[in-house]
């Protein structure tokens, strides 16, 4: 086995047979001219010949796919999976382009170029020069309310969105609130209706007018989207029951933030818990700089 | 039987094409923004460098191209060597449009606009014009747009504003427009709202 200085390493040679980056050029340039779709359309999902990669559906294939025709020799690239650098996903997938493009790596959020990420934004806020790009299982938000393709792309046409709002309602009705809180639909500078991907709501707010461009990317559904920088995204509600995100009851057991996405993690077999940020940099950065430990406001 | 010395196409192929193509992001992204992407060593006397730069990026056998200008035969067989693109008779059969001179521009409802359920089924506009400036000229807004920009383009007429703002009426149909002028380009997606 190749020892891999992934996370950190400098350039290493690319892995011998393979094109720069993993894919082929022509496959780069039909994704790039998707891409390019994709942003002139705000919100609209555009059909692309994903291709097989070297891992299976469902672990960020579209990311991949979209990361490695971006991609380029001076680009710093983070991964994410659940807004940690070391988990499963983000290791396989730096480790897998650290051997096909040999790009710079790394952890922190604010020295990346492009950012690719399973489930999360990432807490810092991004900046007009990065690019964030997002694995999506399944692009499209009215797929679990009308099964037809052909169906969902007449409503997609006709901005006839009713469904969705009769299915936001109709959690009203039955439990007082709109009960979804991840993939949480949102409305793309007035016009379609987008799966922000698996994101907890909590996101949804920080995909708004972000100065930063996102790139979706869904590999098993073929699909490619886009939101351009400064593109105002609305979280779907109602005037009555308008959009609100929920504000976890703790802070970060680690670095004492109680402005962060938190995980919950089971200490013991008696009750014990420990809320951390999800944002693994964002967190450490937090007690790099000398933040307040606070472990009693985890209780 | 004539013969035309071919010019080169990029040296490396794989990260010129990337880097011309995050220009071109950066531009489509940030709908006035002026980036310069690097051209290739040679190019055809009709092509400006911009132009050149971003056929070799995008273009290949799956792009119908509809190529309009004068003395365009070099450009051709440049394309038609380097990229591999096929040649079509009318605008609207193209996935891209390039066109030297703004003076061979068709109406713009003669390019595909696409359908309101695939609106990526559209051209690509490549037009060559006298020159771009940012932050005067027309004034711009939209998506990618921090509030307002502006840009300047010399050379084009004032119908072509009224037509390219017909066309992206039918949003989510609509055109966009690559703009290059000498080695810098700039792009209009159809989201953008021009006033003058």
């Amino acid at each position: 086995m190749t020892q891999l200085d992934e996370g950190s390493g400098p350039a290493e040679v690319g892995v011998a047979g393979y094109n720069f980056a993993y894919l082929d050029e022509q496959t780069k340039r039909m994704i790039r001219r998707t891409i390019l779709k994709a942003v002139a359309i705000p919100g609209y999902q555009v059909a692309f010949g994903s291709r097989e990669m070297p891992l299976a559906y469902g672990w960020g294939t579209g990311g991949m796919q979209i990361t490695a025709a971006i991609v380029g020799a001076d680009d710093t690239l983070k991964v994410i999976d659940q807004g940690a650098d070391d988990t499963t996903n983000a290791v396989s997938i730096r480790r897998f382009f650290n051997r096909t493009a040999g790009v710079a790596m790394t952890e922190r959020t604010v020295d990346a170029s492009v950012i690719q990420t399973r489930h999360r934004i990432p807490e810092t806020p991004l900046r007009d020069d990065q690019i964030l790009v997002y694995q999506v299982p399944m692009p499209e938000p009215l797929r679990y309310l009308e099964p037809r393709e052909t169906e969902t792309q007449k409503m997609h046409a006709l901005s006839e969105y009713g469904v969705m709002h009769v299915k936001l309602y109709e959690d009203i009705a039955r439990h007082g609130r709109i009960t979804t809180s991840y993939d949480y639909p949102v409305l793309v500078n007035g016009r379609y209706v987008m799966a922000p991907s698996p994101i907890p709501k909590f996101d949804n707010p920080k995909m708004d007018r972000m100065p930063a461009l996102q790139l979706f990317g869904a590999g098993r559904e073929k699909r490619i989207y886009a939101v351009p920088p400064y593109t105002p995204v609305k979280s779907l509600d109602f005037e009555d029951h308008p959009f609100s995100i929920d504000r976890q009851p703790h802070s970060c057991g680690l670095c004492g933030s109680n402005e962060s996405f938190l995980d919950e993690i089971v200490t013991d077999d008696a009750g014990g818990r420990l809320y951390v940020c999800s944002d693994t940099d964002y967190c450490r950065e937090r007690r790099e700089a000398g933040d307040v430990m606070n472990r009693s406001a985890a209780e | 039987m004539s013969q035309i010395a071919l010019k080169a196409g990029f040296d490396d192929s794989v990260h010129d094409s990337q880097r011309v193509f995050r220009a071109l992001l950066d531009a489509m992204s940030r709908p006035g923004r002026i980036v310069t992407p690097s051209p290739p060593p040679e190019l055809p006397a009709a092509l400006h460098p911009a132009t050149a730069a971003v056929c070799l990026a995008l273009l290949d056998f799956e792009t119908p191209l509809w190529l309009a200008g004068p003395d365009i035969a070099e450009t051709r067989a440049w394309l038609a060597f380097h990229a591999g693109c096929p040649f079509v008779a009318t605008p609207e059969q193209a996935a891209f449009a390039l066109v030297t001179d703004v003076a061979a521009l068709p109406a713009l409802g003669d390019f595909a606009l696409g359908s309101d359920e695939m609106p990526e089924r559209s051209t690509t506009l490549l037009l060559q014009v006298g020159r771009l400036v940012a932050g005067q000229g027309q004034r711009l807004s939209g998506p990618g747009i921090d509030g307002t920009a502006w840009l300047d383009v010399d050379g084009v007429t004032a119908s072509f504003w009224t037509e390219r703002a017909a066309a992206c009426a039918l949003f989510p149909r609509g055109l966009d427009v690559i703009f290059t002028a000498g080695p810098a380009l700039a792009a209009l997606p159809r989201t953008t709202q021009v006033e003058d």
